[in-house]
Formats: C-alpha cells, sequence, structure tokens
C-alpha cells in the first residue's frame, strides 16, 4: 500500500479514537467518583443516536446541531433520573448487584426505542455544510470525519478544565479521593453524585448523536458500544479522563493499521489484517494489562477481600438427611412430572436442565469464588459451537459432545489467565471485553461458525432423537456434572477458593497462590459452562451468534440472583423460574425484554438474597 | 524448604541494607538487622518510622530497591507470599484477617492443606494458641480478640521458623493481651523466632528479647529492652520534638 493510504487510515483512526473517547469518557467519570460501572452507557449512547434522529426528522437536517444538544441535554435527563431512582439505593451494594441493576436499564431503553422507533434502522442526515470532503496535500476524508477528529480532543480540554478549574471539579476530586472526607467537607454528596451522573450520560448521549451521521441509529448499537467502552477505560484507567483518551487514541489507531496494512505475506504465508482488527483490540488489552493491571493512568487498586454474607456458607453446610431428601424429592419431581405432560413441557424441562447446569457452574464462579463474570455465556456457546464443529466434521455424538466442554476449558484457560490478575468491577468489566469479542468471533468468521445464520441440522443420534430420551439423557448429564461440581464445591478445592475470596491476603499468607487458585477456578467454571453449551446444541438442533451474546451473560446472573447466591438449589431454583418466565412472557408479549428489566431490578432492590434467600428468611422465622 | 532442623550456625532472619523509597522517600534507608532462632524482637518506632514497609518486605508484599532479607541462608527475594508462607514463614497483620465464611476449625484445615500439612493437625495448632475453645465458632462472629487469637493460629498453621507478627495485641483488652502473648513466649521456647511491631510499650518491654528501633527508615537502636529504654536517642525520638 501507499503512504498516503496509510496516512489516510492513521487520520480515520483519528475520528474513530474521538468517538472512542466521547463514548468512554462519560463512563470513566461516573465511576471515578460513584464507583458504579454503568451497564447502561451504551444505551444513553443510543438514546442519544436515536434522538438526534427523531429531532433531525422533524425540524429538517439544518437543526443538526440543535438536535445534538437536545440529544445530549435529553441523555442527561434520563441519567440524573436513573441515578435519583434507582441506583442512589446501590451505592454500598455489591458491585454485582449494580452492574445487573444497570443492565436492567438496557433491556428498558432497548424495548423503549423498540416501541417508540420500531426494528427498522434509521439512517442519519448529511450534516449540512459538512457533507463533502476536505483535501489536504495528498489526504481525502469526510469534513465531517474532521469535526470528529476536533470534537475528541476538544471534549478532553474541557472536561479537564472543568475538574481542574472549577468548584464543582474540586468537589468531584475530593469525593473520587475519599468519599467519606469528601462528606465530612460538607460536600453535598447526592447532589454531586445525581450531577456527575448527569453530565456522563450526557457524554454518552453526545457521543451517539455525533455518530449519527456515520451509522444509523439501530437497536444492536448499545452492547457493542458498552463493550467498547469498557476496554477504553480498562485500558486507560478506571476514573482516568486523559487514560481514557490515550487508550481510545491507541485501540483506534491500532485497528486504523490493521485495515491499512491489508493482506500482506509475512514469510510466505498470506495474512488480511483488516479481519484481526478484533485480535488486534484484545491484544492491545492482553499486553497493557499484563504489564500494568491497573490500566494505563489507572492507581493501583489494593486487594480488598471480598465481603462475605454469613449466608453463603449454605453453599458448603453438609447437607443433613432433610437436604438429601429434598433433593431426591426435587429429582424425582422434576423428571416424572415432565415424563407425564406433554412433549412441549419436556422441551421446556430439557432447557430449564440447561441453563441449571449453566447457572451452577456461574454460581461457583461468583459464589464461591467471589469472581464477578459478567462474560460467562462465552464458555457456554464456545462449548456449543465446538460440539456443534465437531459434530459438523462427522465426530460420533459422544466425541463431540466432549469436545464442547473441552474447549470451553480451553478458551477460559486463556481469558481467564488475564481476567484473573483484576478483581472486583475490573474483572466484570474484563470478562464482558472477552465474551464481546468472543461473539464477534462467531458473527463475523462466516466460513466457520456460520456467521449470522450460525450452523444447522445438530440433531442427536437416532437412539436420542426422541424428545422424551433427550431430557432424560440431560437430566443424568446435569444431574452428574451438577453433583461433581458440589463435590469440587465441598472438597479440599472448594475450601482453597473460598479462602481466596474470603481474604486474599490471609489465603496467600497461608500458602496459597491465590491468583493460580482463582485461575483454576475460572477454568472448571469454564468447562461445566461448555457442557451445558453442548448439551444445548443438540436439544436445539442449531446453534447462533445469540448463544454467546451478552444478554446471555446476564441471564446467567439473573438465574444466580434470582435462585440465590448462596443456595444449593439455587440454581435449579433461578434457572426453572426464569426459563419458564421468559418463554411465557416472550410468547404473550412483545416487549417481555423490559418486563425481564423490570423483574431484575424487582429482585436487586427488593430480594438481594433471591429465592434461597428468601427460603432461609422463611424457615428461620418459623423456627 | 528450609529443612526440619536448622543445622547452621548463621541467624535465622537476616536482613541486609535494604532500602525502599516511594516517590522519593526512602521509607527504609539501609536496614540491617539480624533475628536468631528461639528469639523475640519488637521493631517500633513512631509513626512513618517505617515498620509495615519493612514486614511489607519480608512477607514479599513489596520488594526492596535494594538489599537482600534471607532466611537461614537463603534470599526471600522475589518470592511472592505464599511461596514464603510454604518457607515456613507465618504472619499476622494489623487488622486480623480470617476466612469469614469458615468455621475456625475449617480456617485451621484450609491454613494447613496450604503448606501441604495434615489437615488433622488442626485440634493441636489451636491448642498452641491457646484458641481451642473457639474450634467451632464462625470465623465471621469472632469478637476482634478472639480473631486475633484465630489469626495467631492460622500463623502457626504454616509450621513457622519465623512469625511475623504486625501488632498482635492491637484493639485486645487486658486479659486476652496477656494470653495472646503468653502462647507467644510458648512458641518461641519451641525455637520459633518472632519478630513484632507494637505500639503498647508494656507489651514491648514485657515480651521482647530485644528492640529494635527504626526513626525515618533506619536502625537507630538495636540492643536489650533496658539499653534501649536507657538510650537518650530514642527518648528523643519518642518525647522529643519529633513526637510532636
Amino acid at each position: 500500500m501507499t503512504l498516503a493510504a496509510l496516512a489516510a487510515q492513521l487520520v480515520n483512526g483519528l475520528a474513530s479514537a474521538s468517538a472512542l473517547f466521547l463514548l468512554a469518557a462519560g463512563l470513566t467519570l461516573i465511576f471515578g467518583v460513584t464507583r458504579i460501572v454503568n451497564f447502561a452507557h451504551g444505551s444513553l449512547y443510543m438514546v442519544g443516536a436515536y434522538g438526534a434522529w427523531a429531532l433531525v426528522d422533524r425540524f429538517g437536517p439544518a437543526s443538526f446541531w440543535a438536535a445534538v444538544a437536545a440529544a445530549t441535554l435529553l441523555g442527561a435527563v434520563l441519567g440524573a433520573l436513573a441515578e435519583r431512582g434507582v441506583l442512589r439505593r446501590l451505592y454500598d451494594a455489591p458491585e454485582m448487584l449494580q452492574l445487573t441493576a444497570t443492565f436492567a436499564f438496557v433491556l428498558i431503553t432497548r424495548d423503549a426505542l423498540l416501541w417508540l422507533f420500531g426494528a427498522e434502522d434509521r439512517l442519519g442526515p448529511r450534516v449540512p455544510g459538512l457533507a463533502g470532503t476536505l483535501t489536504l496535500g495528498p489526504l481525502t476524508l469526510p469534513q465531517y470525519d474532521a469535526v470528529l477528529v476536533v470534537a475528541g480532543p476538544l471534549v478532553l480540554v474541557a472536561l479537564t478544565l472543568l475538574v481542574r478549574r472549577t468548584r464543582f471539579g474540586l468537589y468531584v476530586r475530593a469525593a473520587a479521593e475519599n468519599r467519606v472526607v469528601a462528606g465530612a467537607l460538607g460536600i453535598d454528596e447526592a447532589r454531586l453524585f445525581t450531577l456527575v451522573f448527569a453530565l456522563g450520560a450526557g457524554l454518552a448521549a453526545l457521543a451517539g448523536a455525533l455518530q449519527l451521521p456515520r451509522e444509523p441509529a439501530n437497536l444492536a448499537m448499545d452492547l457493542p458500544a458498552v463493550a467498547d467502552a469498557f476496554v477504553v477505560t480498562v485500558v486507560g484507567g478506571l476514573g482516568s479522563i486523559p487514560g481514557a483518551f490515550v487508550a481510545a487514541l491507541l485501540i483506534a489507531e491500532v485497528k486504523a493499521l490493521c485495515i491499512g496494512l491489508g493482506t500482506q505475506t509475512i514469510g510466505g504465508v498470506p495474512i488480511a489484517f483488516p479481519q484481526l482488527t478484533l485480535v488486534a483490540e484484545f491484544a492491545v488489552m492482553a499486553v497493557v494489562l499484563t504489564l500494568r493491571p491497573q490500566g494505563l493512568f489507572g492507581r493501583v487498586a489494593t486487594a480488598l477481600p471480598t465481603t462475605t454474607l454469613p449466608e453463603q456458607r449454605a453453599l458448603v453446610a453438609r447437607g443433613g438427611r432433610a437436604t438429601l431428601l429434598a433433593a431426591a424429592a426435587i429429582a424425582l419431581v422434576g423428571i416424572a412430572g415432565p415424563l407425564l405432560a406433554d412433549e412441549y413441557v419436556r422441551v421446556l424441562a430439557t432447557d430449564i436442565l440447561v441453563a441449571t447446569l449453566f447457572a451452577a457452574s456461574l454460581q461457583w464462579l461468583l459464589g464461591t469464588g467471589g469472581l464477578t463474570s459478567f462474560g460467562h455465556a462465552a464458555y457456554f456457546g464456545v462449548g456449543a459451537y465446538a460440539a456443534a464443529l465437531a459434530a459438523r466434521h462427522g465426530w460420533p455424538f459422544a466425541a463431540a459432545l466432549a469436545w464442547g466442554p473441552l474447549a470451553a476449558l480451553v478458551w477460559a484457560a486463556l481469558c481467564g489467565w488475564f481476567a484473573v490478575r483484576s478483581h472486583g468491577v475490573y474483572l466484570a468489566m474484563l470478562t464482558l471485553a472477552f465474551a464481546q469479542i468472543t461473539w464477534a468471533a462467531a458473527f463475523q468468521w462466516d466460513a466457520v461458525t456460520g456467521g449470522s445464520n450460525g450452523l444447522f441440522g445438530l440433531w442427536p443420534p437416532a437412539w436420542l432423537a426422541d424428545r422424551t430420551r433427550y431430557f432424560l439423557f440431560t437430566a443424568v448429564v446435569v444431574g452428574g456434572a451438577w453433583s461433581g461440581l458440589r463435590a469440587i464445591t465441598r472438597g479440599r478445592f472448594g475450601y482453597a477458593v473460598r479462602a481466596t475470596r474470603d481474604s486474599p491476603l490471609r489465603a496467600a499468607a497461608s500458602g496459597i497462590p491465590v491468583r493460580h487458585t482463582q485461575w483454576r477456578a475460572f477454568v472448571i467454571a469454564g468447562g461445566f459452562a461448555g457442557l451445558a453449551g453442548a448439551l444445548y446444541t443438540f436439544a436445539k438442533g442449531s446453534i447462533g451468534p445469540d448463544a454467546l451474546a451478552i444478554p446471555r451473560s446476564v441471564d446467567a446472573i439473573v438465574m444466580v440472583l434470582l435462585g440465590g447466591l448462596a443456595s444449593w438449589f439455587g440454581p435449579l431454583a433461578g434457572a426453572g423460574v426464569f426459563t419458564w418466565l421468559q418463554d411465557t412472557l416472550a410468547r404473550t408479549f412483545d416487549y417481555w425484554r423490559a418486563a425481564l428489566g423490570a423483574l431484575i431490578l424487582a429482585i436487586v432492590l427488593l430480594f438481594p438474597g433471591g429465592i434461597g434467600g428468601a427460603w432461609q428468611w422463611l424457615r428461620a422465622r418459623s423456627r | 524448604m528450609v529443612a526440619g532442623t536448622l543445622a547452621m550456625s548463621g541467624p535465622l532472619l537476616a536482613v541486609r541494607g535494604v532500602t525502599r523509597a516511594f516517590g522519593g522517600v526512602e521509607a527504609l534507608a539501609g536496614v540491617s538487622f539480624d533475628v536468631a532462632a528461639g528469639e523475640r524482637v519488637a521493631l517500633i518506632g513512631p509513626n512513618g518510622a517505617g515498620k509495615t514497609t519493612c514486614f511489607n518486605v519480608l512477607g514479599g508484599q513489596l520488594a526492596p530497591d535494594r538489599g537482600d532479607v534471607q532466611l537461614a541462608g537463603q534470599s526471600l527475594l522475589g518470592l511472592a507470599a505464599d511461596a514464603i508462607a510454604r518457607r515456613r514463614v507465618g504472619r499476622t497483620f494489623q487488622v486480623a484477617a480470617t476466612f469469614a465464611s469458615m468455621t475456625v476449625r475449617e480456617n485451621v484445615e484450609v491454613a494447613l492443606r496450604g503448606v501441604g500439612r495434615d489437615a488433622g493437625l488442626a485440634r493441636a495448632t489451636l491448642e498452641r494458641a491457646a484458641a481451642a475453645d473457639l474450634a467451632d465458632r464462625h470465623a465471621g462472629t469472632l469478637a476482634y480478640g478472639d480473631a486475633k487469637r484465630v489469626e495467631f493460629a492460622l500463623a502457626l498453621a504454616v509450621d513457622p521458623v519465623l512469625l511475623l507478627m504486625d501488632e498482635p495485641t492491637a484493639g485486645m483488652l487486658p486479659r486476652d493481651r496477656r494470653a495472646l502473648m503468653d502462647a507467644v513466649r510458648m512458641a518461641t521456647a519451641a525455637g520459633i523466632a518472632v519478630l513484632f511491631t507494637e505500639h503498647d510499650m508494656d507489651v514491648v518491654f514485657g515480651y521482647a528479647d530485644r528492640i529494635i528501633v527504626l526513626d525515618r527508615g533506619r536502625v537507630l537502636a538495636d540492643a536489650a529492652p533496658d539499653a534501649v529504654r536507657a538510650d537518650p536517642r530514642v527518648q528523643a525520638v519518642y518525647l522529643g520534638e519529633d513526637a510532636a
């Protein structure tokens, strides 16, 4: 390629970097002050895009800049409302509950926009006066991109001045430094947090509105946006605005370089660099986090002992005869019930069993390990795809089924190796980013994964083709795997994992290699999720990228929360109620996602202990 | 692994010229001292003298800029905290750290297995720490003084040749304080070396065989309690203008 073409790509990269920075700046600002990672940041971005589109549609392209301003304001108002209404109650809650609550907003926002605008993409306007191209020496680039190139640094300067030079900025810095002292100094924390949320949300909406001329507003733009924002903030260092800028620049330019390089032959092997942009993003993140786990500009966070609830003991308590009887009764009813009912119930029950194993693997990670994963579906999906591909290549059923969890295990070993270097929200964001990359690979790698259509015709062999038989087969496999996982939880390794969760400091001082132990816990969770995925493939006869998308990871978290983080029957209770509810809602109600979002908010705000917690509470009261 | 019996002539712990700076301020500026097997040594000094930094270097939480730390002739530098525990260095923290979701017995069992020892030793270990009465209690529900006793049992679980105890009696009632320090004394009678920091001067002068005084990252005095008590420089550090 020519030098001029490469330079054009690099300038293009600058425009992308600005867009990325605008997206990430609000997220990192909100985190810096409130310590909340806002999952709905991508949704505010989407609101910004749709808001600007609606106004331009109504008032014509000449109103574009006014529409951008109005959309920004709309985002700020929505952010302030969400903070006042819900998030304020969660400042002292575990981060998993905070993240899950903000995900409820993702679901609600998506359905609200679906209701308002319908499902089709909304094409943005050509911005008046900026529709042409700009020529700089040998370079030509769209004039609007030039505006974006400037917008990023402008916002960086404005935010820096705001934080460094104003009274509001002083309060922001004080609150970021030490919340208690800031309160003692008479800073009105409640008002400050609302303002910061409004500012951050406004920035997200601004980013979305400014993106409109480059990318149509659509209902699928929220999660990729938030995943991008997570990568940028984690690489830059959570809470650091300059860090977000440098990270956005780094990532956008590495991607631009990949596109600019085109297909190059290295050592006789042709490598199509444009297809490697995802890998490049992953590589940048991996390199930075290996060298600096706190991100480029982040501060080292001390590893605090994970607070543990007394009821988490229930996870390991040696079950007495009553527990054994209860388990036997559940198994009996769970198997006999569907056998007596019609085929539809057996299919649903198979789904519930698969979801139970998936939820149990996540409960092991979240509850026993204290490792907040927001991308657990990646390992479910890798297991599902691996089994599907093996079946495609003519492997016998048993081998294909075994290959699923094995592949998931390998992928979890790689992702987990980076993930366990961090903890808390960092870990949650990293796992989410890995899951997003895994999803994108499944979605884009047409030749292997069938792209967005996925793979079809993957039925179990004749002796299992009958739905009833496959249900029984699933019951046996899930029952065995779940018992195995419980044996691990209650065994030596389970205790070591809990030790690293209860107190990393004490665990290390007792000779337990903390990171290595957590890594192994992560790999085990990935393997069991992969087995659930493999069972899923043959239950459905097909597999598509939805099986490993972010919403599926959150489904699993909701199941675990619904069942109770600490309850041994939690995964079954949570998976059962959730799967049944989703099935019923999805058949009767177009906006079931919003209903699910409302359900999540209700759990998080009212019953953080889930079904298992409520059960224990009732039992304690009846004594 | 250190041999079961330490057939060697040098000191058990040898700290040599350890220096560690934080952003230009030297928290430790060439600190050297020895601790022999069976010896109880107190590390004291005013706030900011470098006690915590010194403990974190010895425990593997912090790497020094210069200098060396040797246990029975082998350097501990570059070892992670868990590897140092497996070299038989037991540790207690300023704020007692235990496994809150487990019973006290399970706590000790986990700690025993962590260094590859038999979990069946839990009872005996708790008895050595004078904490056998707590065996079936939940670690997360213990009173602070009890948690400190459990933590001492966890430190003993690594079968230590050296114990590093950061403020072992802080926040304890006088009676519990005596019980714990008597257990420490019994441990040293069995040949374990103990290096501890402490704010309570009654504990320091009542239990230490030797006292090392740190001031601004340097060793100001390293002598028997009586000699340290009489040292005018130590008095100046604690009572003079620096104390204000």
